[in-house]
């Protein structure tokens, strides 16, 4: 059962978020361009790396916010979370790595 | 007599309360603090139970949590039945009622024994070798075999009465066990600000000091022990439970612990759970779990009267029941002399010790010696006599080795009724490992020790559980444990206390011999070298399965079962790997351990439901109209947790039959639905418009205020996720209407791409599934009842159209009329504010007599839809079926640009002609109903394999249409409309089917539109 401090409400069991896999992908808004593999790239395949990696969560039963967070995937610990908008503590080129 | 193996005096049970319990209907006598093995072995019942597999006898080895064998099922046919309770860990209580387990039909005189003499054929992977097939004999011959054969005890046959909370706690240190490590730990963390749990699996404190008492700080452990439950009892920040045990041990230090509140009272008060879990986080977490101790593996070490030292040293020491009278020990180390002392100090003669080791010292075994009992080194326990009990041994000097009997030597025999035998002590690591720690293995102690934790879960091992064996270590690092998480979490102890110390014990020599060799060579005669006591496996089982190619721990513990069920590498995980490292002959750390799996002791279903059971597990959620429905005999059917009524029966009327006529109703006079459980969605904001196109395949931006259109919604894989009609309230708002069972995901959807994709939107969801009550009526006389009891809204077809709305005032309520139609009649939704919903249903209902107003359930909503080609999300479509497999590319726009799932319509696989598309079904024989779910072939073959080409979604017999009626989805079915198709039932009938266009009713629309 993993502890997780929504940004809004502050730390809470994870019963009461749901996970929303990876995060900073932009929905793409030039869809009508992109060839069939590069939409389905987008609507299916997600890193998935071993180590640090930036995902979405949302505070179902609670807030109902979604945030971000950076969680080693290895031990499950998470590293940090931030709102909406903000910046990510890792980059895109940390992820997979050790904090 | 009574308690013929009582002592006189000693130990810790109360012998002013003598408590009567039975055991396989006969009554016995115990006092106030036996746990029921002790109880039972004061009365000199040996035999308690039967072994899973052999169905050998067995009796209690042990005194803890770790004992496999001493079952039994406690109050059977009661509302307090509990199964396969161990005895070791169950308090005697006054009128307890125990049964021994997996025999019949008497303890003494098991007819499955018989499996013991066919033990040849039960070696390992036995499962696996024998029942491959035929198929067809699982299920007569196989499965019903094993049943009989295997198995503990019985489930419970009536329902629980008691009840089980749940709580949970927070605090900064938890420390699990108290004994000596747990207990210096406590007594410093007590001191400091910090929030302290300290758990403890026993009804006293003290740990294995209650077992063997010892000199802490100058006196005695009794007395320290007590100086120490003061001060935690005192100390307002420390809770302390007794009687919980930590069983399992979660991410983030979430650390589940059951407590036994009332097991242990003969009357508990009737407000009191029975037992209790607590779900604990805590900041830093101190494991100070102790030790188990091991078996040595030798010939026939499961025979009742066989047990670990340390136990037979508790039963005497804590219980004051002699185990035995004679008694003869095998050990490999100077701790467990310690135990040899104490059967002496109760009278139990020792005829003689055999001692591994070739040279045995240690200041334990000097003491031994000094008693002058005979030590014989280098010598072993070679075979045991007696069956039901041990009548003796054969005792041998083995060769140098260890690994056979010394050349030439012939065992000599040895009367006694007790064996005591130890391998030395196994960390409980446990709790380490459920919390993701790793292991290293220690040459020096001959086992796994926690190394390296995991940052996810801080935590610290103390005493025994870390490799801390003698006393004065297990103080110091527990000790030491306390103020190490007390500093990571910077909340020091305020007049910290020093370490407790003890004498230190001198070091002295231990020897492994992970088989210990009987008369003849393993797997030879009808002796066994158990490794594992519950599952009956043994020492040439683990040789077998590695020469078998099992070479990973993992593999040979599931060939095996060794270490499975309730042990989980409590005492038969060392062994086992010490014996496959010698037989693959790699280092024990090469082969590794298994899995350590929560829960740490098996633990009550009661206890993990708590108070979720009944109406808790799953509320159920009903409309403001459920109380007509119950008043007036509805069928509910479950849809997500709304009861919603299915039909409404009159007296003695079939479903079949009820559904006809609720039909019939809406067609030729007026029906009444409760529509309350459609979700609905407020979408308010100057932006509502926009979101919607971008969420609906069509748009809404330009829906006009008071009209109301219906939308498809896809996820951005193009798939169908929900449909519902949606109307404009106003510029700014829109009232959503989605499918009962999609309210939430609907709602979570849509919040998740206005929050993640498209912030800057400005837009307000809210559900209001609660707020308003619907009652719908349907039928060619609807709008005559509207009439009645609504004069503010000008209800004729030019005036009020077919997809509008209206707001007026409907039986004296505040109402929302939506003029739209699931039945293909002229309906209306009538919407008034929840409160007024039952007063709206009941108006409707007197009223609408005249017109024969009929109420109907969810099965005829089914039927009349279905004779429209209505889909049902979730019943035409299962995430799989995009809107052109519908043929609704009609409501898919052209030109509104991007909403979700739109690009993925047009990915080549979405055009592809042999999509399962949506079509009618009409069966040639027009009486036959088709089963749903029904799957259809294009071409007959004689038998299966068949090309399955589609299935039937939905069917049902239309009394509009005077036939049966069904919808499917089938592939490149749009393009075949009219082809004939073929249902093979399970039977080898054969039922021939025409597909034609799903609307079979008023094609034209012309009664929902008038």
């Amino acid at each position: 059962m993993l502890l997780i401090d929504c940004p809004h409400c502050g730390p809470r069991n994870e019963s009461e978020f749901h996970y929303g896999d990876q995060a900073h992908i932009a929905r793409p808004e030039n869809s009508e361009s992109m060839s069939d593999q590069e939409w389905a790239e987008y609507v299916y395949l997600r890193e998935n790396p071993k180590g640090l990696f930036r995902e979405r969560w949302v505070h179902s039963a609670g807030c109902g916010r979604w945030f971000n967070a950076v969680r080693d995937t290895v031990s499950s610990r998470i590293v940090a979370t931030y709102k909406q908008g903000e910046e990510a503590p890792i980059s895109a080129e940390e992820e997979g790595g050790l904090l | 007599m009574a308690q013929k193996y009582r002592l006189p005096e000693g130990g810790r049970v109360d012998r002013s309360q003598p408590l009567r319990f039975t055991f396989d209907g006969k009554s016995y006598e115990g006092f106030a603090g036996d746990t029921l093995a002790s109880a039972m072995m004061a009365n000199g019942l040996r035999l308690v139970g039967r072994s899973f597999k052999y169905h050998r006898p067995r009796g209690i080895i042990t005194s803890g949590v770790d004992e496999p064998n001493a079952l039994v099922d406690l109050y059977s046919g009661t509302s307090k039945h509990e199964a396969d309770a161990r005895t070791t860990m169950a308090e005697l209580v006054d009128g307890m009622d125990a049964k021994s387990i997996n025999n019949y039909p008497l303890l003494k005189y098991d007819v499955g024994a018989v499996n013991s003499i066919f033990s040849k054929f039960f070696v390992s992977g036995f499962y696996y070798k024998t029942f491959m097939w035929p198929k067809a004999a699982w299920l007569k011959l196989y499965e019903p075999f094993i049943r009989k054969a295997a198995g503990l005890g019985t489930a419970p046959t009536v329902p629980d009465t008691d009840h089980y909370e749940k709580h949970y706690g927070y605090c900064d240190v938890l420390i699990i066990g108290a004994g000596p490590a747990g207990l210096a730990a406590a007594r410093q963390a007590a001191r400091s600000n910090a929030r302290v749990w300290v758990v403890d699996d026993q009804p006293e404190l003290g740990g294995h000091l209650l077992t063997r008492s010892a000199t802490i700080d100058g006196k005695d452990s009794d007395a320290w022990i007590a100086e120490v439950r003061a001060e935690l009892e005192a100390a307002p920040n420390v809770t302390l439970k007794t009687r919980a045990q930590a069983i399992s041990y979660f991410d983030m230090n979430y650390v589940a612990i059951w407590e036994k509140v009332t097991n242990h009272m003969a009357n508990p008060p009737a407000n009191m759970p029975r037992e209790r879990l607590y779900r604990v986080r805590a900041g830093q977490v101190i494991i100070a779990s102790g030790s188990h101790e091991r078996p040595l593996v030798f010939a026939d070490n499961d025979r009742p009267g066989v047990m670990l030292a340390g136990a037979a040293e508790t039963y005497v020491k804590r219980y004051g029941v002699k185990p035995g009278k004679r008694a003869v020990a095998m050990v490999n180390n100077d701790y467990a002399y310690g135990s040899i002392l104490a059967l002496l100090d109760a009278g139990i003669e020792v005829p003689l010790v055999c001692d591994l080791r070739q040279e045995p010292d240690g200041a334990l075994t000097q003491a031994v010696k000094d008693r002058g009992v005979p030590i014989r080194a280098g010598h072993a326990i070679v075979a045991i006599k007696g069956k039901n009990s041990v009548r003796g041994v054969k005792v041998a000097a083995l060769s140098e080795d260890g690994k056979a009997l010394a050349e030439g030597e012939k065992p000599a025999s040895q009367a006694c009724d007790l064996v005591v035998h130890s391998a030395g002590w196994t960390p409980a690591v446990h709790a380490h490992c459920m919390a993701r720690g790793k292991l290293a293995w220690s040459d020096d102690m001959s086992c796994f020790l926690p190394s390296e934790g995991s940052d996810a879960n801080p935590n610290v091992s103390a005493g025994n559980c870390a490799g801390q064996m003698d006393l004065a270590s297990v103080l110091t690092s527990g000790h030491e444990a306390a103020g190490q998480v007390l500093e990571a979490l910077g909340m020091p102890a305020n007049n910290a206390p020093a370490a407790p110390t003890a004498d230190p014990e001198a070091a002295s020599s231990t020897r492994i011999l992970w088989i210990v060799p009987g008369e003849k060579e393993l797997g030879y005669g009808s002796a066994k070298h158990f490794i594992d006591f519950q599952n009956d496996s043994t020492a040439f089982d683990v040789q077998l399965a590695v020469r078998e190619g099992m070479h990973s721990i993992e593999h040979v513990k599931r060939y095996t079962t060794t270490g499975m069920a309730t042990d989980q590498g409590k005492l038969a995980n060392l062994n086992a790997i010490g014996i496959v490292s010698e037989a693959l002959d790699v280092a024990p750390e090469k082969v590794g351990t298994t899995t350590y799996r929560l829960p740490y002791t098996p633990t009550t279903f009661g206890v993990i439901a708590g108070r979720d059971i009944d109406e808790l597990l799953d509320p159920a959620r009903t409309t403001a109209m459920h109380p007509w429905h119950e008043d007036n005999g509805a069928v509910y059917e479950d849809v997500g947790q709304w009861k919603r009524p299915w039909y409404f029966p009159k007296k003695g009327e079939s479903m079949h039959k009820a559904v006809l006529r609720e039909c019939a109703a809406v067609r030729e006079d007026v029906g009444i639905l409760d529509a309350s459980t459609l979700g609905k969605i407020v979408v308010k904001g100057p932006d509502a418009g926009a979101f919607l196109d971008l969420v609906y395949t069509n748009k809404f931006s330009s829906l006009k205020p008071g009209k109301c259109r219906y939308g498809l919604m896809l996820n951005e894989d193009g798939m169908i996720l929900d449909d519902g009609v949606t109307s404009r309230i106003s510029d700014d708002e829109f009232y959503m209407t989605t499918t009962t069972g999609n309210a939430a995901p609907v709602l979570d959807h849509l919040e998740e791409y206005l929050q993640t994709e498209w912030p800057h939107m400005q837009v307000y969801l809210t559900s209001v599934t609660e707020q308003w009550a619907t009652a719908t009526i349907a039928g060619p006389k609807a709008r005559d009842l509207l009439a009645e009891i609504c004069s503010d809204v000008d209800l004729s077809a030019e005036a009020f159209e077919f997809m509008s709305w209206r707001e007026g005032t409907v039986a004296d309520c505040p109402a929302r009329i939506f003029r739209i139609s699931f039945t293909g009649d002229v309906s209306y939704e009538i919407n008034v504010p929840s409160d007024y919903g039952l007063h709206l249903w009941n108006t409707l209902m007197q009223v609408g007599r005249k017109y024969g107003i009929t109420p109907y359930g969810t099965e005829t909503m089914h039927v009349l839809r279905a004779e429209k080609g209505f889909i049902i999300v979730g019943q035409e479509t299962d995430g799989s079926v995009m809107p052109f497999d519908l043929d609704m590319n009609w409501i898919v726009s052209k030109k509104k640009g991007d909403f979700i799932g739109r690009r993925s319509l047009y990915r080549s696989d979405m055009s592809k002609p042999d999509r399962k598309q949506l079509v009618g079904i009409k069966t040639v024989d027009p009486s036959v109903v088709l089963e749903e779910g029904a799957q259809l072939v294009r071409e007959l073959k004689a038998q299966p394999p068949m090309d399955m080409v589609g299935h039937v979604t939905s069917s049902y017999m239309s009394p509009a249409c005077g036939r049966s009626i069904a919808l499917g989805i089938v592939k490149g079915g749009l393009a075949a409309k009219g082809e004939t198709l073929y249902s093979p039932q399970p039977d080898g009938k054969v039922i021939e089917v025409v597909t034609c266009s799903p609307v079979f009713f008023d094609p034209e629309g012309s009664r929902q539109n008038g």
